[in-house]
């Protein structure tokens, strides 16, 4: 269980989460930005489970389920929301559904 | 001592008339309203009598009477008390007395109003306040007579209903002003008669002219009760008391004469009496004040309202025996006055405004004999010069009514035949107006007279100039209406309820010299008038009767013309100065009104408001700023969001 050092989890974690936030900002895609969200989530579920080993707690995995119910719930309504934009506008360019503007 | 307890109820029956008259007037009938509204004063009148009588036959020790505690604060404590000496009961006299007669000429007089209902007249384009002549009512009514007379019938009776409301509620403010025992109550009384004048000069309101007068003599009282108020607050700083008697005590005992103190007080008690008495420099709203209604005329502007500054200095007497140069001043003033007033009169062309001018005239005898110290014989003449104007008011009021509301005495002519009970009442009026022997007027101001020629033979040259003229100005009205060529038609002749009041006021016109109120036991006695005749009191005597002379001279025999003497290059422009009173209006138009309208338009946004203004400006840019954040785009949200969550945790590493 010790193969693996606590900083490199921790330094995959945060690369994971840097890739995923880079998606996210950059992508203009919905689909492809709610998949960046996945991996920042995921990251960030790395992280606890990385922390949970290295002090032998079942709390980090625990949170990790917590974390994984909430991606999924995420991703439904997303994916439902999604589904309702494309059908009303023709077009899941994030930077052209700016409608909502003060 | 028992009718004189009843000396509480003479102010609350016209203020129940009013009361009944204001919230059911409508409701009850022409004959009812007449009812209520003149028979609330006949009773005041009547208890007036009782307890005047019985005060005048006892031991004159002034009657005090406490009705209750009004304001109850701390050391401040004003009771709701009435005080009864000569001076109250020689005012509680006139003002019911004559208030009772000139009610009752009223119930005829305006009976035959029409009262038109609001908008029935298009609004006339502005004109500026000193430009506006009340006179020009006679034409809009008879005018607006013919086609509106029928239209509003309810409307005919309420203004009946409103013109006897507003008069009891003046009454029941003027009776409390001149019974009250201390200077707040007074001044409640003060205001209130101000009210009811306010109300009765703008009581035919459909024409904005008399709505003009109205809040001109409203504004320019106001200003003299600034001055009271400010003055009855400063003796209560002082001397810490309300209670006029205590307060002429604690003045007498703590104040030495002369002093800055007196000096203040009476100069700010004088300036509330010339507001409300028409004297200089505050004289100018009277003239225009006779757009109302003239038994209004008679009873408010010239018998008793215009007198309560008179008898607040007679009260305060105290306090201007401290201060000498104040008692110069009312003397001067009052000269001044009676002369300027004077020349006025002898130029004015309608009825009403001549006899306007003879009050601020005669009124100006009383200041003159205040000023004096003469404070009975002011008094005096305060009540045999009610009798009197109100008689020629009456008259003029009764020949106006007949000549289909004429004010012009140059349009009138002749009426002596037709009208022979008006013109022996104005003729008999004017007698006395100008002190012709034998007439009440005549005691009173030769009275006066010789008691100012004690003082100072200055201000008594300048009292016999203002009788010559009095003797021009009086008669001249007589002369031009009442003889001559007929000009109208008398086709109706006044009813009982006018003619009554009129002989009445000619019996007291008459004999209303004889009437010797026990003043002594109130004022000082400062002079004895010496009846020996020299030639002061011929000088004094003979006055007038060179007036009257002049005043046939040009108008009865025809040997002098008016028009010719106007022609002259020199007298015209003189005539015009005296015609408008001096120029005053212009010159308070010039000093006072166009600066305030330049500042007001200057000011028409409102420098103040501009701050507020501000604030929501701010607030408006900023919301702009706030929401300009706002794009729609939730990648730029995503990355703001990204960039704060860095910036927090940089700072939490920091600390």
């Amino acid at each position: 269980m010790n193969g693996i050092p606590m900083e490199q989890g921790l330094l995959l974690s945060a690369m994971l989460f840097v890739l995923g936030l880079i998606g996210v900002l950059v992508r203009r895609n919905l689909i492809m930005m709610l998949m960046s969200l996945e991996v920042v989530l995921n990251a960030t579920g790395l992280a606890f489970v990385v922390a949970g080993s290295r002090w032998g707690d079942a709390d980090g995995q625990i949170m990790f389920l917590l974390i994984l119910t909430l991606a999924a719930a995420e991703v439904g309504v997303g994916l439902g929301l999604t589904l309702q934009v494309f059908r009303r506008f023709h077009t899941l360019d994030a930077d052209s559904l700016n409608e909502m503007k003060g | 001592m028992d009718m004189i307890g009843l000396l509480g109820w003479i102010p609350l029956f016209p203020l129940l008339g009013f009361l009944i008259l204001a919230l059911a007037g409508e409701r009850l009938s022409k004959s009812a309203i007449a009812w209520v509204g003149v028979g609330s004063v006949a009773v005041s009148a009547l208890l007036a009598g009782l307890v005047g009588s019985e005060f005048l036959t006892g031991t004159l020790q002034p009657y005090h009477l406490a009705l209750g505690t009004w304001i109850e604060i701390d050391e401040l404590s004003i009771a709701f008390g009435f005080y009864l000496d000569a001076l109250s009961v020689t005012m509680l006299f006139v003002v019911t007395g004559i208030g009772f007669l000139i009610h009752l000429y009223a119930a005829e007089f305006m009976a035959s109003d029409p009262v038109l209902p609001p908008f029935a007249i298009p609004c006339r384009p502005r004109v500026p306040w000193e430009l506006q002549r009340p006179l020009d009512r006679s034409e809009t009514q008879r005018s607006s007579k013919n086609t509106e007379l029928n239209a509003n019938a309810s409307a005919f009776d309420l203004g009946y209903a409103r013109f006897f409301a507003y008069m009891n509620l003046f009454m029941a403010a003027m009776l409390v002003l001149v019974l009250s025992d201390n200077l707040l109550l007074l001044y409640l009384g003060w205001e209130g008669v101000g009210l009811g004048s306010y109300l009765l000069i703008g009581f035919w309101y459909e024409n904005p002219h008399n709505g003009y007068a109205a809040r001109k003599a409203f504004v320019m009282t106001r200003v003299g009760d600034t001055a009271l108020l400010i003055g009855l607050l400063l003796l209560f700083r002082q001397l810490h008391s309300f209670d006029i008697q205590l307060l002429m005590l604690r003045a007498t005992a703590h104040w030495p004469a002369g002093t800055l103190m007196p000096v203040a007080a009476a100069a700010l008690l004088l300036g509330g009496a010339l507001g409300k008495s028409a004297q200089l420099p505050l004289q100018t709203w009277l003239p225009d004040a006779m757009a109302g209604p003239t038994p209004v005329s008679a009873l408010i502007h010239a018998a008793t309202m215009v007198t309560a500054g008179v008898y607040l200095i007679a009260r305060t007497h105290d306090v201007f025996l401290l201060a000498p140069p104040v008692q110069f001043a009312v003397a001067t003033l009052g000269a001044m006055t009676l002369l300027m007033a004077g020349c006025s009169a002898l130029v004015q062309t309608d009825i009403k405004r001549i006899l306007a001018y003879s009050t601020i005239s005669q009124i100006g005898y009383m200041f003159l004999a205040l000023g004096v110290g003469a404070w009975s014989e002011a008094m005096f003449h305060l009540l045999t010069h009610a009798v009197f104007k109100a008689l020629l008011f009456l008259a003029a009021g009764a020949v106006i009514l007949c000549c289909h509301h004429e004010h012009s005495i140059f349009k009138m002519g002749g009426l002596r035949k037709s009208m022979p009970l008006a013109f022996w009442s104005f003729m008999i009026g004017s007698a006395a107006l100008s002190a012709l022997p034998f007439t009440s007027g005549f005691y009173s101001k030769h009275e006066i007279l010789s008691a100012v020629y004690q003082v100072s033979p200055n201000l008594w040259a300048m009292g016999c100039l203002g009788a010559l003229i009095t003797g021009i100005y009086s008669f001249r009205p007589v002369f031009v209406v009442f003889f001559g060529v007929q000009s109208h038609l008398v086709t109706k002749s006044p009813g009982w309820r006018m003619n009554l009041p009129l002989l009445l006021l000619i019996v007291l016109t008459l004999f209303g010299g004889l009437l010797r109120l026990p003043l002594d036991s109130v004022f000082p006695l400062v002079f004895k008038v010496d009846r020996q005749p020299n030639l002061v009191s011929l000088i004094t005597g003979a006055a007038p009767f060179f007036g009257v002379s002049i005043a046939g001279l040009f108008y009865l025999s025809g040997a002098f013309s008016a028009q010719r003497l106007a022609a002259y290059r020199l007298l015209n422009p003189l005539r015009n100065l005296f015609f408008s009173g001096w120029g005053i209006d212009a010159l308070y138009d010039a000093l006072f009104v166009q600066p305030f309208k330049a500042l007001a338009k200057f000011n028409k946004h409102d420098v103040i408001d501009d701050l507020y203004t501000m604030t929501a400006l701010i607030g408006q840019w900023l919301h702009l700023t706030v929401s300009a954040s706002q794009t729609g785009r939730i990648r730029w949200y995503a990355s703001s969001m990204a960039l704060g969550a860095a910036l927090i945790l940089a700072i939490g590493r920091q600390s």
